[in-house]
C-alpha cells in the first residue's frame, strides 16, 4: 500500500561513520529541497577526528536536516527519520528520534563486532521495533551486488552506500533525484565509473522504496511561502566569504584575506580563493599571527585587511588586534566560535568568545563587535562590519559560529546595485601640513596610503602625539589619546540603526534577548509561546558593541529580560552591568543548539 | 606595477632629504647610527621617490629606525614585521618595502616568519642589526648570544647555543645572503645597495655594537689591529686571502676548508678558493665559517655576499596567478552570488 501524506515540516536525520559521507548526502537533500521551494535549515554534527576507529562512537557524523512548507528557522528538535549506517550511529542518534519515528538501518552493518563497538550486548532491532518504525535493509549487499561488474574495488563501491539512503531518502519525501544526479554527473564527470556506481546507487535507493514492500506512507511537504525573490541556498561561511568580496568591491579596493587553516573557519579562505578574478588576494599565512599581521600590513597600503579564525586562533591575534586599535587602520577580524577553552571542541559551537571579541586585549583597546544570526544574515553583516572598518578607520571583530559557518540556509538574493558604497576617509585637502592623527566629524582619520607625495608619516605601536603620530609619552596626551580612540567607537552608536524588536510587542512583560545563533530557536519558540497565549517578545542584537543608542530605553520597557546564551551568561553580563538589574539567564555549553522546547520551557518557568 | 617602473633618477634628491624631522634617541655611540646614515646615503643615490618607500621594522633598539626616516613607515609589533611587510608588498608590489629587524626581534620572538618571508622570496631587503644582547630591555642575552654570556639573566653563564643567523637564512632557501658590519661604512653601503638590486628577499646580517650592554662584541672584526686576521671580506670571483699582508689563503680539501699560508706551505694563489656567490654548495660551506675566533686554527669570518641566486618572488607569482585565473574564470561578483543554482520565490 502506497500512500502520501501532507505534513508542513518534516526532520531527517543522516547519522553514519564519518568516512560514510553523510554530510554530503546531507547538503545535496538540502540543495534539492531548496530548489524545490521548501524552506530549509540544517545542522551538520560531526566529530573532530578526520576518521575515527570506525564504527565507534566517537567515530559518528550526523547532518540534521528540516524541510517545511513555512518559513522556518531551526532544524528542528526531533527527527521524523533516522538513517542510521551503522549500529554506533543508530545508539548515539535514536534519542532525537520522534516516538514512532521512521529508523531506515543499513543492516549489514550489525554485525557482532559492531554491535560490540556500539556497547550493543544485544542486536537492539527488536526492542526498537516496539517504539519505532524499523526498516533493516541489506543496503551494502544491494550496492555491492549492483556494483559487481563495475570493475571497482568492493572498497569503492561501498562507498556509494550514502547515495542509495539519499534515493531511498528523496523517494520518502516525494522528491525527485534530477537535481542530485546532476551533482553526480558533475562531482565524477572525469570518473565514469565511480559516475556510473553512484547513480545506479541513487536510483537503487530511489527504486527501492518504490518496489519494496515498505508499510509506509510518503511524505509531501509543500512549497514555503517565502517572501517573494530569487533565492540560492547558502552557509554561513559562504555568506561571509560574499559579504567579504562585495564590501571591498563597495569600497573600490583590494580584498586582501590572510588566514591559517582553523576549523571552522577554513571554509571561508577555501570560498575566497576561487575568486581570484574579482580583486581577491588570498594569502595562506604560516600562523594565525601572521595572517592577521600581513591583513593589517596590506590595510596600511590600502586593501581591506581581513582575517578569520576560531577561539585558539583569536587568543594569537589579540596581540596584532591591539596593534590595529593603535595604528587606526581597517581591518576586520572573523571569529567562527567553537567550544572552548584551548583546543576545546574544534567542530562544535558555542558563543563563548563574547566577552573575549569585547575585552581580550591588553590596555584599554575598544572595538566595535557584531555578531551574525544566521547563515542568511551573513553577507549583510559581513559588509556592516567592513562599512564600520573602513568608515571608523579601526578593527572589527565579526562573531560568527561552527552551527552558523555549516548550516545550509535559503537565502535571498540582494541587489548588490542598491547597496551604499562604502566612502574611504579623505579629509579636505586644503590642511598646509599632512597629519596622520588628524580626524573627520566621526573621528576617523585619513587612510593615506603610501605612494603620495607629501603624506608621508611614521605609524607604530607606541602612543602617538595626537594630530602628528609622532611618539609622545606626554601623560596628557596619553589620555586623552585614550579617551579619544574610545570614543570614536562609542560614538558608531549613532550611526547604526536603532535597535528593532524582532518579534513581539514593543514593550510588555517579557522579552527574550538574543544573539548570534541562538536567533531561530529563539524566534521559533516565540511564536509558538505567542500562539499559545504567552506574551513574550524576541530582541536579536547584531552590535553588541556599541549596543545601538536606543537598546537600554528599550530593554527597560519590559519587566523581564531572559537571555538565552550558548556560554555561562557573557552577553548577561554586559547587559546587567549597562541595566543594573538582574536578567534571567538560560545557559547550555553542549556544543549544540537550543532546541525550542528548552527555551520555551524556560519562558514558563519563569512566567508561572 | 613592479618596483622597477617608478624607480626614477633623481640626481637632487639629498641623503638629508631621507631624514625625517624626529630627534635621533639612540644611546650615543651607538652602532645604529652608522647604519641610518649609510641607509639615507643609499636611498638617495637608489632614486627611488620617498613617498614609494615603506619602512617596516618590529621592536626593540633598532625597531626605532623608521622613525627617523622621512618615508611611508610602521613600527609595529615584536618579531612581527616580516608578516606586516609582506602583507604591504603583496597589497602593492610597487612599493619599496624594507624590513628593519633585530637578534631577538627575528631570530626569537620572530623566528617563524623569519624563515617563511625567505622561503617565499618576498621581494624585500632585510636589514637584521645583531648586536647579540637584548638592548631595549637593558641587557639580557639573546639568541646569538655566545654560549657563557654573563648578562643580566644569565649571571653564571648562558648556557643556550648561538644561532648562525647566515646559515639560518641559508636553511630557509633564503636568495641573497649577506653580512657586513656597522664600523665598515663602505662596506654596509655597497651590501645594501646589492641587497636593493637584488629581486626577492635580501637577508642582509649587520654586525652592530651596543656599547652599553655588551661593547665591544665583534672588536675582534671590526677594530683595526685585529680585523685582517679575523675576517674574511668576500669578492666576486678573486681567492680567499685574508691577513695584515693577505698572507693568509683558504683552499678546499675536498668538502673541507683549510687555511694555507701563501708565505711558506707551498700553496698559491691559483690554489685557492674563488668566490663564486651563485655557487649555492661552497656557499652552504662558506656559511658555516661560524668559529670563535680566539680559538687555534679557527676560520675567519666572512663578510660580503655569501649568496646570491634568481628564484621568482613571492609577490610576481601571486599576481601571475591572478592574471592566470582571470583568462580562465570570468565569473563577475553578480555571478558568484547568484551561484550555481537559483529558485523563484513569487
Amino acid at each position: 500500500m502506497k500512500t502520501t501524506t501532507l505534513k508542513d515540516d518534516i526532520v531527517v536525520l543522516f547519522a553514519g561513520d564519518s568516512g560514510d559521507g553523510m554530510q554530503l548526502i546531507g547538503e545535496l537533500l538540502g540543495y534539492t529541497s531548496a530548489l524545490s521551494g521548501n524552506d530549509i535549515s540544517t545542522f551538520p554534527n560531526y566529530p573532530a577526528e578526520i576518521r575515527a576507529p570506525q564504527g565507534t562512537l566517537h567515530g559518528v557524523s550526523g547532518f540534521q536536516i528540516r524541510l517545511a512548507d513555512h518559513y522556518i528557522f531551526t532544524p528542528g528538535d526531533e527527527a521524523d527519520i533516522l538513517v542510521a549506517m551503522n549500529p554506533a550511529a543508530l545508539k548515539t542518534n535514536v534519542r532525537k528520534l520522534k516516538p514512532g519515528g521512521v529508523i531506515i538501518l543499513n543492516i549489514n552493518s550489525f554485525d557482532k563486532k559492531n554491535l560490540a563497538l556500539a556497547g550493543y550486548e544485544i542486536d537492539p532491532v527488536e526492542e526498537l521495533s516496539k517504539q519505532f518504525k524499523v526498516f533493516p535493509i541489506e543496503i551494502t549487499k544491494i550496492i555491492r551486488d549492483q556494483g559487481k561488474d563495475s570493475g571497482l574495488g568492493t572498497k569503492q563501491i561501498d562507498r556509494s552506500k550514502n547515495m542509495f539512503a539519499l534515493g531511498l531518502v528523496l523517494w520518502l519525501l516525494n522528491k525527485t533525484t534530477e537535481q542530485t544526479a546532476t551533482f553526480i554527473k558533475r562531482k565524477f564527470s572525469d570518473k565514469p565509473e565511480l559516475l556510473q556506481l553512484n547513480l545506479k546507487a541513487l536510483e537503487a535507493g530511489y527504486n527501492y522504496g518504490e518496489t519494496a514492500e515498505l508499510i509506509i506512507s510518503r511524505t509531501n511537504v509543500e512549497k514555503a511561502s517565502l517572501p517573494s525573490g530569487t533565492y540560492r541556498s547558502i552557509t554561513g561561511n559562504q555568506g561571509l566569504a560574499l559579504g567579504l568580496i562585495t564590501s571591498a568591491h563597495l569600497a573600490g579596493t583590494q580584498l586582501f584575506y590572510a588566514s591559517y587553516p582553523i576549523t571552522p573557519a577554513s571554509d571561508i579562505l577555501h570560498e575566497l580563493s576561487k575568486h581570484k578574478q574579482l580583486n581577491v588576494l588570498t594569502f595562506q599565512a604560516e600562523d594565525e599571527i601572521a595572517a592577521i599581521s600581513a591583513a593589517i600590513g596590506a590595510s596600511f597600503a590600502g586593501s581591506l585587511g581581513v582575517t578569520a579564525t576560531s577561539g585558539p586562533g583569536m587568543d594569537l591575534k589579540s596581540e596584532a588586534l591591539g596593534l590595529a586599535v593603535m595604528l587606526e587602520l581597517p581591518l576586520v577580524v572573523c571569529d567562527i566560535q567553537r567550544g572552548g577553552p584551548s583546543t576545546g571542541l574544534p567542530t562544535k559551537t558555542e558563543q563563548s568568545d563574547l566577552l573575549f571579541a569585547m575585552f581580550g586585549r591588553h590596555g584599554e583597546a575598544p572595538l566595535p563587535v557584531l555578531a551574525v544570526s544566521r547563515p542568511a544574515d551573513c553577507f549583510e553583516t559581513a559588509i556592516e562590519a567592513c562599512r564600520l572598518a573602513i568608515e571608523f578607520m579601526t578593527p572589527v571583530i565579526l562573531l560568527s559560529d561552527a552551527y552558523i559557518a555549516n548550516a545550509l540556509e535559503p537565502w535571498k538574493i540582494p541587489d548588490i546595485d542598491k547597496i551604499h558604497s562604502i566612502e574611504k576617509t579623505v579629509l579636505q585637502e586644503n590642511e598646509r601640513h599632512f597629519a596622520p592623527y588628524r580626524r573627520n566629524e566621526k573621528g576617523a582619520r585619513e587612510w593615506a596610503v603610501p605612494g603620495v607625495p607629501g603624506k608621508e608619516h611614521r605609524i607604530g605601536g607606541l602612543e602617538k602625539e595626537d594630530l602628528t603620530g609622532n611618539i609622545s609619552y606626554d601623560p596628557e596626551n596619553h589620555q586623552h589619546m585614550v579617551l579619544t580612540r574610545k570614543k570614536k567607537i562609542e560614538n558608531i552608536a549613532q550611526y547604526i540603526p536603532l535597535q528593532k524588536v524582532d518579534s513581539g510587542s514593543e514593550s510588555g512583560k517579557m522579552a527574550i534577548v538574543g544573539w548570534g545563533s541562538t536567533y531561530g530557536s529563539i524566534k521559533t519558540a516565540c511564536e509558538q509561546l505567542r500562539n499559545e497565549g504567552v506574551e513574550v517578545s524576541h530582541i536579536h542584537l547584531r552590535y553588541l558593541n556599541p549596543f545601538p543608542s536606543n537598546l537600554l530605553q528599550l530593554l527597560n520597557g519590559f519587566e523581564k529580560i531572559l537571555i538565552p546564551e550558548l556560554n555561562t551568561g557573557q552577553l548577561a553580563f554586559l547587559l546587567e552591568s549597562h541595566l543594573k538589574k538582574p536578567v534571567e539567564k538560560l545557559n547550555k555549553v553542549k556544543g549544540v543548539p537550543f532546541t525550542v522546547k528548552e527555551i520555551k520551557d524556560k519562558v514558563l518557568s519563569i512566567i508561572r | 606595477m613592479t618596483q622597477e617602473d617608478i624607480t626614477t633618477k633623481n640626481a637632487t634628491i639629498q641623503p638629508k632629504d631621507f631624514a625625517s624631522d624626529q630627534d635621533v634617541r639612540w644611546c650615543p655611540g651607538c652602532g645604529d647610527y652608522s647604519i641610518l646614515k649609510q641607509t639615507q646615503t643609499i636611498l638617495a643615490e637608489i632614486g627611488i621617490p620617498r613617498e614609494n618607500i615603506v619602512f617596516v621594522s618590529g621592536i626593540g633598539c633598532s625597531s626605532r629606525f623608521p622613525y627617523y626616516l622621512n618615508t611611508y613607515g610602521m613600527h609595529t609589533i615584536h618579531g612581527r614585521a616580516p608578516a606586516i611587510a609582506t602583507g604591504i608588498k603583496l597589497a602593492r608590489p610597487e612599493l619599496s618595502v624594507w624590513i628593519i629587524t633585530g637578534d631577538g626581534d627575528a631570530l626569537s620572538i620572530g623566528g617563524n616568519h623569519l624563515i617563511h618571508i625567505l622561503r617565499r622570496n618576498v621581494n624585500i631587503p632585510i636589514l637584521l642589526f645583531n648586536n647579540e644582547i637584548y638592548g631595549l630591555t637593558k641587557g639580557q642575552y639573546s639568541p646569538t648570544s655566545k654560549e657563557g654570556m654573563v648578562s643580566k639573566s644569565t649571571p653564571y653563564g648562558s648556557l643556550d647555543h648561538p644561532f648562525n643567523p647566515v646559515l639560518l637564512a641559508m636553511g630557509a632557501e633564503a636568495t641573497f645572503v649577506a653580512r657586513t658590519m656597522d664600523r665598515d661604512p663602505a662596506h654596509l653601503r655597497e651590501i645594501l645597495k646589492a641587497g636593493h638590486l637584488h629581486k626577492g628577499s635580501a637577508f642582509i646580517e649587520i654586525y652592530q655594537n651596543c656599547n652599553v650592554f655588551n661593547d665591544g662584541a665583534f672588536e675582534i672584526f671590526t677594530e683595526k689591529d685585529t680585523k685582517p686576521l679575523y675576517t674574511l671580506f668576500l669578492e666576486e670571483k678573486q681567492p680567499l686571502v685574508f691577513g695584515k699582508n693577505r698572507e693568509w689563503g683558504i683552499r678546499l680539501d675536498g668538502y673541507k676548508p683549510q687555511i694555507v699560508s701563501l708565505q711558506d706551505s707551498g700553496f698559491g694563489l691559483d690554489d685557492l678558493w674563488i668566490h663564486d656567490s651563485r655557487d649555492r654548495y661552497k656557499a652552504q660551506i662558506l656559511a658555516t665559517f661560524f668559529d670563535d675566533p680566539r680559538k687555534e686554527n679557527a676560520l675567519p669570518r666572512p663578510f660580503g655576499i655569501i649568496y646570491q641566486s634568481q628564484r621568482p618572488c613571492y609577490e610576481d607569482l601571486v599576481y601571475q596567478q591572478i592574471e592566470n585565473v582571470k583568462g580562465k574564470n570570468t565569473k563577475s561578483l553578480k555571478e558568484i552570488i547568484f551561484g550555481t543554482a537559483t529558485w523563484e520565490v513569487h
